[in-house]
């Protein structure tokens, strides 16, 4: 029997661990890539590894020498191991970095494979206007565009004669006597809501209107008016007044300034009408001496709808008792309120359907 | 109407700062509305009267020229070079020296011309801007003085204020009536220039009767004999009537003119030595005819109201007078007519003939029927001052017994109506101010007799119906000028307008709380949105079409939409009818887009169309106002009326996806079009039935119909080419039509929350072969009837023609996706299932499946 000394296992000798330690720290460092570190991993952390024979080794030691060996070669894996895990993260990162980079591409290109449409402005300005009555209580009515005349005249009192009907020009349906008109306001929808609804009423009517006027940049033969009707017991000019001021005010934003002006319609009494200070001059122009402007004619003021108060004749062609119920209307022109609040100088480009002029307003107004 | 401000201060008491501006504003606010301000002579400097010493003709120029001395009270004479002849010397002329300016900032120097030097300008009526006349240089009255401004001397400077005067106001179409606004807004006194008191005289100055007395309730004759017809109109008439809009004409002529401006009646100058025999006012017979001022001969109407004497008609009452009795260069001996005509009838007979006059215009508004005695009185007067003629005594005056209206209200009415409470005071005195006579308690009468103002009934059980009672009540009896106030709202706004709608205040009304949008309103709107989105772009075309839109829509002779209403007065000769259809208008604007240069062009349209009803009858009745029609008589306007129904429609061409650095696009196609029905019907909560069509004007071959269980609900797919090439559109053009009104008619009530089952899913895969002829949507039915429920959904994945499969067939490849509610599926189920859907689908559409 031999004698058993462990300072003859080489590899547990304190330098030959620190060797092989040193080896791998080398090793670690001079990997490149993470292919290399894998094979560097093998070579010094593997289980064919130096350090890991070595570590094997431990077990043969007399338990005098264990202790001490199996600290030395642990240290040393340790080290080795939090080499190894810090250069992975290292070098993880800088591939991360590099693909990213690689994956690099132009985000201003452009990706128009399917535009979108939009809605046309009238139409959502017609919405926006019902929008804000419907908050207010108010419902939304309907009727033919395609009107009996006597909706359209008769029961807003404005008699065959009267020269307030001559001020209407008129499409006839058939003939000029056959009764049936193209509506040329939005009023005779206080007619049918008084007579489908009866009383009280708060109804908001959007819609087409036609007039025998030929198309420029102020006026198309089919244009949009919004009608307001309430009847209610108790009402009166100044409800009017205040409505329309909130109206004004959604449209148009805080600190519009209204001004309200006796006017004549033969369905209204008393009638006004209400108009908005010039967006442009903000009522300059009006002074004499000062420039003229385009808007407003340098009036000062721009008509923006007639209103009054519901002639008690119209109710009574609506069964509806004057003596109990009063009520208010207004219609303002649809085409109006957009030039005003987007500034459309012309009329034709609401019209003409020209996709340039319809997609940047969108899907709401 | 203009009003010349100069003229307005004859009868009002203005302060002398007020401005035009300061007036307009006044009238606007009272409901007069300014339309413009226009000034005169407040640049003019530097012309004086001047009196020509000595003049020089000059010769060798290609017209006569002057060199004249004038002296104009400076230290030397002036020479002056003109142009005019009409001048001697020993005349007074109007002058502007060197540095003087003329109407229109015209700025007058020294300067040498036609060889002398000429300081200044003699000038010409129009050069000061009095008027037209150009004739010459304008010869001043003898004595003249020398030296004196010109501006001053003939009141050269002056404003036009131009109102807008709304149709119930006739009052205000003339001087006095805005004269009067004008003394209420600045609390000063009016002067009425009708308040004259014309010399009692009972014998008729012609033979004169009203034969109608719906026609006229008064009547008035005045005559003059003697008149210089040589007189000329004084200069200062001249000016007025230019400034006021109107032309002088002849010193008759302008006296009617000035005083239907001034005062608001129209009145009509005879010859007198053309009438034969008596005059009547009546309405026409048949047959009669009459050549009026503007030399066209006029077939009259049985309501047409004429003046006639024995030979006939001799002048359309308030419209305009016949030629043969017009007041002539020679006439003497003159007769004036006033009169107070129905408004109603002259409205008729200037609409009938066409025919809008001063006149005609002031009539049909209503004329204060108290003026004919007075307007005829001045008339005469101003014939005798201003044309030497004399008046003959007497005066016809034929009237009909007329009893004015009075209405009864409580003092508080106004207050209640604008919600401001007014004091009986200010209630009274303003009624007073516009001319009412104000008395306590309740005595309200109807009109009677005399002739109808403006076309308002009155009376009976509307006058009941319209009555308002409380306590305090006042009767109020509107002036003979203000025919318009009939109702108890009417004096209402009298008060309140001159109390000032500046004064209201601004309170919301609280409504009842309201329903919000129905559901059709809100689909509209989620139509239109899904549309957008989906990138088609709204337009809102003209309801108008032509005939020949429905031959380029290759419709055949018997279809329906042939079938339109059609408009009696259309702006285009070529479009009188009514649309039946979506399409061509959008086709048009499509068009116009192409023709912009945008290729890829995806538009819709949400709109009416209108299709006559079969049987309806030609007219819809007018009903009376007097009450509520009953529910048969509105019946019988709506009979009369087309169906109405909402369309959606979409045209699209071009690319629909984009061509660009990615690739190719994908050129639109009949399947975006049926999509894009789907989508809309998907937004009523439907899922469209698909059925292969024949549908002008798609192509035969590419039109799928669109149904909603069995209710058509439109057509989709690729234009038919002949339709292509009749709007000249891009090639393969495709549209979409759909009735909105009927999918809101179907729509059910809110979803019904699906059960979402937890069990996994089982796919099966089949590919079945069909004849090629055979429409998916049959297949897919098949396959959906015959799985059964377990079926959760089914999707087409790929279809394949060739060899494979054999000629004239074509394999379609479905996913089948089971799924139970409440257990794991086996193979054995689901492959039931799937033989039965295969098993269906070879029963109903011959398919097999596919072997290789």
């Amino acid at each position: 029997m031999s004698d058993y000394d462990p300072v003859e296992v080489t590899p547990l000798h304190a330098d030959e661990v620190a060797r092989m330690e040193a080896g791998a720290l080398e090793a670690i460092k001079a990997a490149d890539s993470l292919d290399a570190l894998k094979q560097a991993r093998l070579a010094h952390a593997g289980d064919r590894s130096p350090i890991a024979l070595a570590n094997r080794e431990i077990g043969a030691l007399p338990p005098a020498a264990r202790a001490e060996a199996g600290k030395r070669v642990g240290t040393a894996r340790k080290a080795i191991g939090e080499a190894l895990a810090a250069r992975q993260a290292e070098l993880e990162a800088e591939r991360d970095a590099r693909v990213l980079v690689e994956e690099t591409v132009d985000v201003t290109l452009p990706w128009d494979r399917r535009p979108r449409g939009a809605r046309h402005p009238l139409t959502t300005m017609q919405e926006r206007i019902a929008d804000t009555f419907v908050a207010m209580g108010y419902e939304v009515v309907e009727g033919p565009e395609l009107e009996g005349e006597w909706f359209n005249f008769e029961a807003l009192n404005i008699a065959k004669d009267h020269p307030a009907r001559s001020e209407h020009d008129t499409f006839f349906v058939g003939s000029a006597d056959s009764g049936m008109v193209l509506r040329t306001q939005t009023s005779p929808l206080q007619i049918r809501a008084l007579l489908e609804r009866g009383v009280p009423c708060y109804a908001i009517a959007p819609g087409k209107t036609f007039r025998t006027d030929e198309l420029d940049a102020t006026h198309t033969p089919v244009f949009h008016q919004t009608e307001g009707l309430a009847v209610d017991k108790g009402l009166t000019m100044a409800h009017l007044k205040g409505t329309l001021d909130r109206f004004a005010e959604v449209m148009f934003g805080e600190g519009i300034t209204t001004r309200f002006r006796p006017n004549y319609f033969p369905f209204t009494e008393p009638s006004a009408e209400m108009d908005l200070k010039c967006f442009v001059c903000r009522g300059a122009s009006a002074v004499p001496g000062n420039p003229p402007c385009r808007t407003c004619k340098s009036e000062g003021w721009i008509e923006w709808g007639g209103c009054g108060m519901v002639n008690p004749r119209v109710l009574v062609a609506c069964g509806v008792d004057p003596s109990v119920y009063s009520g208010f209307a207004f219609g303002m022109g649809i085409e109006r309120t957009l030039m005003f609040r987007h500034n459309a100088e012309d009329m034709r480009d609401m019209i003409e359907g020209d996709v340039r002029f319809t997609l940047p307003f969108g899907m709401e107004i | 109407m203009r009003v010349p401000l100069s003229w307005l201060r004859e009868c009002v008491d203005l302060p002398a700062a007020v401005t035009a501006h300061e007036v307009a504003d006044q009238l606007t606010a009272a409901g007069l509305k300014l339309e413009s301000i226009t000034s005169h002579g407040h640049d003019v400097k530097n012309v004086v009267v001047g009196e020509v010493l000595e003049i020089e003709e000059l010769t060798g120029f290609k017209k006569p020229i002057r060199h004249c001395k004038v002296e104009v009270g400076e230290a030397a004479p002036r020479e002056i070079v003109c142009g005019a002849t009409n001048f001697a010397a020993g005349d007074r002329v109007p002058v502007v020296l060197p540095g003087g300016v003329l109407p229109g900032g015209f700025e007058v120097g020294a300067r040498k011309t036609y060889g002398r030097l000429s300081e200044g300008m003699i000038c010409s009526e129009r050069e000061l801007g009095l008027g037209d006349d150009h004739g010459g240089i304008m010869v001043l009255p003898e004595g003249t003085p020398i030296g004196a401004d010109v501006v001053e001397l003939l009141g050269l400077r002056d404003d036009v204020i131009e109102l807008e005067i709304t149709p119930d106001i006739g009052y205000a179409l003339s001087i006095r009536g805005v004269a009067r606004e004008v003394a209420t807004a600045f609390g000063v006194p009016f002067r009425d220039p009708a308040a004259v008191e014309p010399p009692a005289g009972t014998e008729p100055s012609w033979p004169a009767s009203i034969a109608d007395e719906t026609a006229c309730d008064r009547f008035v004759l005045r005559r003059v004999t003697g008149f210089d017809p040589g007189a000329q109109s004084p200069l200062w008439m001249r000016v007025r009537l230019t400034r006021a809009g109107m032309r002088p004409v002849s010193l008759a002529v302008d006296i009617t003119n000035y005083l239907m401006l001034e005062l608001g009646q129209p009145l009509h100058a005879f010859d007198g030595a053309k009438l034969t025999g008596g005059i009547v006012v009546r309405r026409a017979r048949a047959g009669e005819r009459l050549e009026t001022l503007d030399h066209v001969v006029r077939d009259l109407d049985p309501d047409d109201i004429l003046i006639t004497d024995e030979s006939g008609p001799i002048s359309m009452a308030g419209t305009m007078g016949g030629l043969e009795t017009e007041i002539s260069a020679g006439s003497t001996d003159i007769v004036v007519e006033a009169a107070h005509f129905s408004a109603t009838g002259i409205s008729r007979e200037s609409r009938r003939h066409n025919l809008v006059s001063e006149a005609s215009k002031r009539f049909e508004r209503g004329v204060d029927r108290e003026l004919p005695l007075v307007a005829s009185w001045r008339a005469v007067s101003l014939l005798a001052e201003l044309g030497g003629a004399t008046v003959q005594p007497g005066v016809t005056h034929a009237e009909v017994d007329v009893r004015p209206a009075r209405i009864a209200i409580p003092a508080s009415h106004p207050g209640d109506v604008a919600g401001l409470p007014y004091s009986k005071e200010a209630v009274v005195h303003r009624l007073e101010q516009v001319g009412c006579v104000v008395t306590d308690g309740a005595d309200p009468a109807v009109r009677s007799g005399g002739v109808d103002p403006t076309g308002v009934i009155t009376g009976g059980e509307l006058a009941a119906r319209l009555a308002v009672t409380g306590d305090d009540m006042i009767t109020v009896t509107p002036p003979s000028w203000r025919p318009d106030l009939t109702d108890p709202n009417d004096l209402a706004e009298e008060v309140i307008r001159l109390e000032g709608y500046e004064k209201l205040p601004s309170v919301l009304p609280k409504a009842p709380a309201g329903a919000g949008l129905t559901e059709a309103q809100r689909l509209r709107r989620r139509v239109g949105r899904a549309l957008a989105e989906a990138g088609y772009v709204e337009v809102l075309a003209y309801p108008f079409i032509s005939a020949d839109d429905f031959d380029r829509l290759q419709l055949p002779a018997d279809d329906a939409r042939r079938r339109a209403m059609r408009l009696s007065n259309p702006l285009a000769e070529d479009e009188p009818l009514m649309r039946t259809t979506l399409l061509p208008g959008l086709l048009k604007v499509l068009v116009r887009n192409t023709g912009r240069g945008f290729a890829d062009v995806a538009l819709f349209e949400t709109g009416a169309v209108y299709r006559p009803r079969e049987g309806a009858p030609a007219a819809a009745p007018m009903l009376g106002v007097e009450r509520k029609p009953t529910a048969a008589e509105l019946a019988s306007i709506e009979a009369a009326l087309p169906d109405q129904p909402l369309r959606v429609a979409a045209v699209l061409a071009g690319e629909f996806e984009r061509s660009g650095w990615w690739g190719a696009g994908r050129p639109a196609s009949w399947a975006d079009a049926v999509q894009a029905a789907r989508l809309i019907a998907g937004e009523a909560g439907f899922e469209l039935s698909v059925i292969a069509d024949q549908h002008e004007p798609w192509h035969p071959g590419r039109c799928a119909a669109l149904y909603l269980g069995d209710t058509l609900v439109g057509h989709a797919g690729e234009l038919h080419p002949r339709v292509v090439e009749a709007y000249g559109l891009p090639p393969r053009t495709a549209a979409l039509e759909l009735e909105l009104t009927r999918l809101e008619a179907a729509m059910t009530g809110p979803v019904e929350t699906p059960a979402i089952s937890a069990y996994p899913i089982a796919t099966q895969d089949v590919a079945l072969v069909v004849p090629d002829f055979t429409p998916v949507a049959d297949v897919e039915a098949a396959l959906r009837d015959g799985a059964g429920e377990l079926l959760e959904s089914l999707r087409l994945f790929d279809v394949y023609a060739g060899a494979q499969v054999g000629e004239g067939n074509k394999s379609l490849a479905y996913s089948l996706r089971f799924r139970a509610p409440d257990r794991t599926l086996t193979v054995e189920e689901t492959t039931a299932a799937r033989d039965a859907a295969v098993a269906l689908a070879a029963d109903r559409v011959g398919a097999h499946l596919r072997t290789s």
